[in-house]
């Protein structure tokens, strides 16, 4: 059996899987359900300033998108930090924590951008006995108008500013908390690892409109008649959250800054492909709040089995496994030449390739008599769209020329040689070193 | 004493009114909004897909279907109304497992199609609650055409037309318009006088005058009609019953099995129709289906079809004849009738078992006998009476094209014509057809 154990940071827990900083943390009552589940760690709901807390919207704060049979694929959402006192928060981490030694609990924080407001609450956080702390600077609603959240994980001045007063005011470890509402990922993460950051983990939400409601042409989630943007999340964000902890891992600046992977980790695959693009460890949310915590049963054994079947037997084995074949696209092999192959015995003749490469794409898919689909080599560049919206798992497959073999569509042979654009003749820069 | 299963003759009442009730709901219950949309989220709208060319009426299916899945199923209905007037009735009555659903893809690829009937009932059925009818009549024409027979066909022929801005006049030899759809089907597949209501619904087109108790040949004469029209449609259906051509046909308890479904469809309460203990159903087709299990459903200890081919060869439909088995309804195949037993009434029938050889099918000399006390005749229908000096093609009104029959401005389509099956979407399929020759012919 591999060994899910995790140390993220000197941070140990049982499993790699922790509950994100959201609403299944808010408090007590949900973190004992979690840990009781099997979830390796929790980051607690984020605290705010001692004093009077933030208040919520009283109606609606959640929006949703659907795919098929209304399964949820992205939920977004207007809420704001913890709106119970810190008092209370402190009290409720303390016991939990007591009573779970053995997990991970971390503290999440987001108050003003001063430099007392991060010494007053450090300690009393410190006092918990809570593991670490993850600054919050990703949330992109509400509390971004205050300066805080996402106001200032935009600006990697400010990243590089709070964690060095955290890592001057308290001995926890510091995780920065990224968010992706930003052009290039790797700045915030350089600012986080200048600051002394322990690590980074990312995404947090994306700043989203989810639908309109078109009778009261209102945004959703609406509150009387008005609605404002709101963080996105679940799978719909794991593409783009995979993309940045896969930059931040490839930058030579941040290599090796420990990551947690957070973005729509709906199963032990996901999870898996996060570790594998460099991440230390996998954060989940919209998973959690879509089908319940008894989901980690099947993320950890799911992993494990994985891990069984590939011959990994720790996490720390996986992470980074990836990351050596991210590369940029300058790099990538022009001669690799593949054509796309129909199964005919797995075919079930609906067409779908047929109409999206002879409409959208290179007209490289004949019908013929009987419904029978065929790729024609000669106008075939390989582009993958028959593949993706064939609904059959399987059924087409790109086939890759061997060298010497003549491809049909340019009618020259496939090079045996790796030859990318940086030596391109048609590359213009090739051309000018001339 | 109340009657019950083992109460010999041909009674009333064999059932209590709750199992009755139960025995004759819809056999498909219509899908809620929901369960729709997950139904249509299977469908994968294929490119040029298999469905619509397996539909007589070619309805844009994929179409339909995604905008359901698109919140509009007034709109999906819209389409399926486009190419089939009647699409509600077809959505129930459709054998959708030799049609569109046979041909989806997911048929090929899980062994389960998507639903179309349920959806298609679903969309039209969103339009039909409303009262609403979605067309309009174009500018009068001046032209008048007399539909005779008030069947699918003649209803979509004269819908059609109507649409165009003819004056149509339809006829029907019935008390009720609807043909096979009021007096045809089994009941439990067009619950709550479906076929009135759908009838009712399709003259708010206006410009359709119906005109029932006129049979043709009787009342109305096609000459008088082609004098007096400027065009004619005939979709008079076959009201003529096949005979078993066995000894002893006249006993008492044998009878037409069109005869007993219409009994049962228009009697107000299933109750009241009797149905023997011992009930033999003689065909292979839909009739004999419709007739046998609801004969099952009405309380018969004991339901046989006997079919005189091998069982392959039944029209009846796979899913129709599991309906059977499912009921209770024993199928025997390869077995014709010799003789009826009997005195004042049948009280068995005499079966010969066949040889499908190269001299087509014979019976061999073994026979056997099973116990009847009624006995259903199944065995086909034809045209009454061929009107005129059409010409016929194999008993059927020889068309050409879209209805085109061997008499100038005469058209014909549905049962009573050749070409396509019996079935109720086809017979749509050609009285449209044939509304736009006739409308194309007149207004050259």
């Amino acid at each position: 059996m591999a060994d899910l154990t995790s140390d993220f940071i000197g941070i140990k827990s049982p499993n790699p899987f922790w509950l994100a900083s959201a609403p299944p943390t808010d408090k007590e009552y949900n973190v004992r359900r979690a840990f009781e589940a099997g979830w390796g760690g929790v980051v607690w709901k984020t605290l705010g300033e001692a004093g009077p807390p933030i208040v919520n919207v009283n109606g609606p704060r959640y929006g949703v998108v659907y795919g098929a049979d209304r399964r949820v694929l992205g939920i977004n959402n207007i809420e704001l930090i913890t709106d119970r006192p810190l008092e209370v928060n402190l009290k409720e981490i303390t016991r939990v924590k007591k009573d779970f030694p053995d997990r991970a609990l971390v503290t999440s924080i987001m108050v003003p951008c001063e430099e007392q407001a991060w010494k007053d609450i450090l300690p009393r956080v410190e006092d918990t006995g809570c593991d670490g702390i993850e600054l919050n600077f990703g949330c992109p609603h509400g509390m971004s108008e205050r300066g805080m959240g996402s106001a200032v994980g935009q600006v990697p001045e400010y990243i590089q500013m709070v964690a060095e007063w955290c890592k001057e005011h308290t001995d926890l470890p510091v995780i920065v908390k990224l968010t992706p509402n930003i052009t290039d990922i790797r700045y915030p993460a350089r600012a986080a690892k200048a600051g002394g950051a322990d690590a980074v983990s990312l995404i947090n939400t994306v700043s989203s409109i989810t639908s309109v409601n078109l009778d009261t042409m209102s945004p959703e989630p609406s509150i009387d008649g008005k609605g404002s943007h709101g963080g996105y999340c679940g799978p719909a964000v794991k593409p783009i959250a995979l993309n940045m902890v896969a930059e931040i891992a490839r930058d030579p600046e941040t290599a090796g800054l420990p990551i947690s992977g957070i973005g729509g980790v709906t199963t032990w695959r996901d999870a898996a492909e996060f570790l594998a693009l460099g991440a230390g460890n996998v954060q989940v949310c919209t998973a959690a709040m879509v089908y319940g915590f008894g989901i980690i049963k099947e993320l950890t054994a799911g992993l494990s089995a994985w891990m069984d079947e590939k011959g990994y037997s720790s996490v720390a084995e996986v992470t980074g496994r990836a990351v050596p074949n991210v590369t940029d696209w300058q790099y990538l092999n022009l001669n690799y030449i593949t054509k796309a192959r129909i199964d005919q015995d797995a075919c079930i003749k609906c067409g779908r390739c047929y109409a999206a490469c002879e409409d959208t794409s290179h007209q490289a898919i004949e019908m013929k008599e009987g419904r029978v689909f065929e790729v024609i080599d000669a106008e075939c560049v390989a582009c993958n769209l028959c593949v993706d919206v064939c609904p059959v798992e399987g059924c087409i497959t790109m086939e890759e020329l061997d060298p010497g073999v003549i491809d049909a569509r340019t009618g020259k042979p496939v090079e045996a040689d790796y030859g990318n654009w940086t030596t391109h003749p048609n590359n213009p820069a090739t051309r000018a070193a001339e | 004493m109340a009657n019950s299963e083992r109460t010999p003759g041909v009674v009333a009442g064999r059932l209590q009114r709750e199992a009755l009730a139960e025995n004759f709901a819809d056999l498909h219950e219509p899908f809620d909004a929901h369960e729709a949309l997950v139904a249509a989220d299977r469908c994968y709208f294929c490119y040029d897909a298999p469905c619509i060319n397996a539909c007589p009426t070619s309805i844009d299916i994929p179409l339909f279907i995604r905008q359901i899945q698109a919140g509009q199923p007034a709109s999906a209905a819209k389409t399926i109304f486009d190419q089939n007037i009647l699409g509600g009735m077809c959505a129930r009555v459709c054998p959708t497992e030799t049609l569109c659903e046979e041909a989806c893809v997911r048929e090929a690829a899980e062994g389960k199609p998507v639903e179309i009937g349920r959806l298609q009932r679903f969309a039209t059925d969103t339009v039909m609650a409303t009262g609403a009818h979605p067309y309009a009549r174009a500018a009068g024409t001046g032209k008048r055409i007399a539909v005779v027979g008030a069947g699918p066909a003649g209803l979509a022929c004269a819908h059609r037309l109507a649409m165009k801005g003819h004056d149509v006049v339809m006829f029907d030899a019935r008390e009720k318009p609807g043909g096979l759809n009021e007096y045809g089907i089994a009941s439990y597949k067009t619950v709550d006088a479906f076929a009135q209501a759908e009838v009712a619904w399709l003259m708010q087109i206006g410009g359709i005058k119906l005109e029932t108790g006129h049979r043709l040949g009787h009342e109305i004469m096609l000459e008088e009609l082609q004098d007096e029209f400027d065009a004619v449609f005939l979709g008079v259906g076959l009201a003529g019953v096949n005979a078993l051509r066995a000894e002893g046909e006249g006993h008492a308890h044998v009878r037409d099995a069109v005869d007993f479904i219409a009994e049962l469809r228009q009697a107000s309460d299933v109750s009241t129709v009797p149905v023997g203990r011992d009930v033999v159903v003689i065909g292979g087709g839909m009739t004999a289906v419709d007739a046998a299990v609801q004969s099952k459903l009405l309380g018969a200890e004991h339901v046989t079809i006997v079919y005189r081919r091998p069982r392959d060869r039944m029209s009846a439909s796979e899913y129709e004849q599991q309906l059977a088995t499912s009921k209770g309804v024993r199928i025997i195949t390869g077995a014709a009738p010799v003789r009826l037993a009997g005195g004042e009434h049948v009280t068995g029938i005499e079966l010969a078992y066949t040889h499908d050889g190269p001299d087509g099918l014979t019976t061999t000399a073994e026979t056997f006998m099973l116990k009847a006390d009624q006995v259903l005749k199944a065995i086909g229908q034809h045209l009454d009476g061929a009107p005129g000096a059409m010409a016929l093609d194999g008993g059927k009104i020889a068309v050409d094209g879209p209805g085109r029959t061997s008499v100038d401005g005469v058209w014909a389509g549905g049962d009573c014509a050749t070409g396509g099956d019996d079935l109720t979407v086809t017979a749509v399929a050609e009285g449209r057809d044939a509304a736009e020759d006739i409308h194309a012919t007149l207004m050259s």
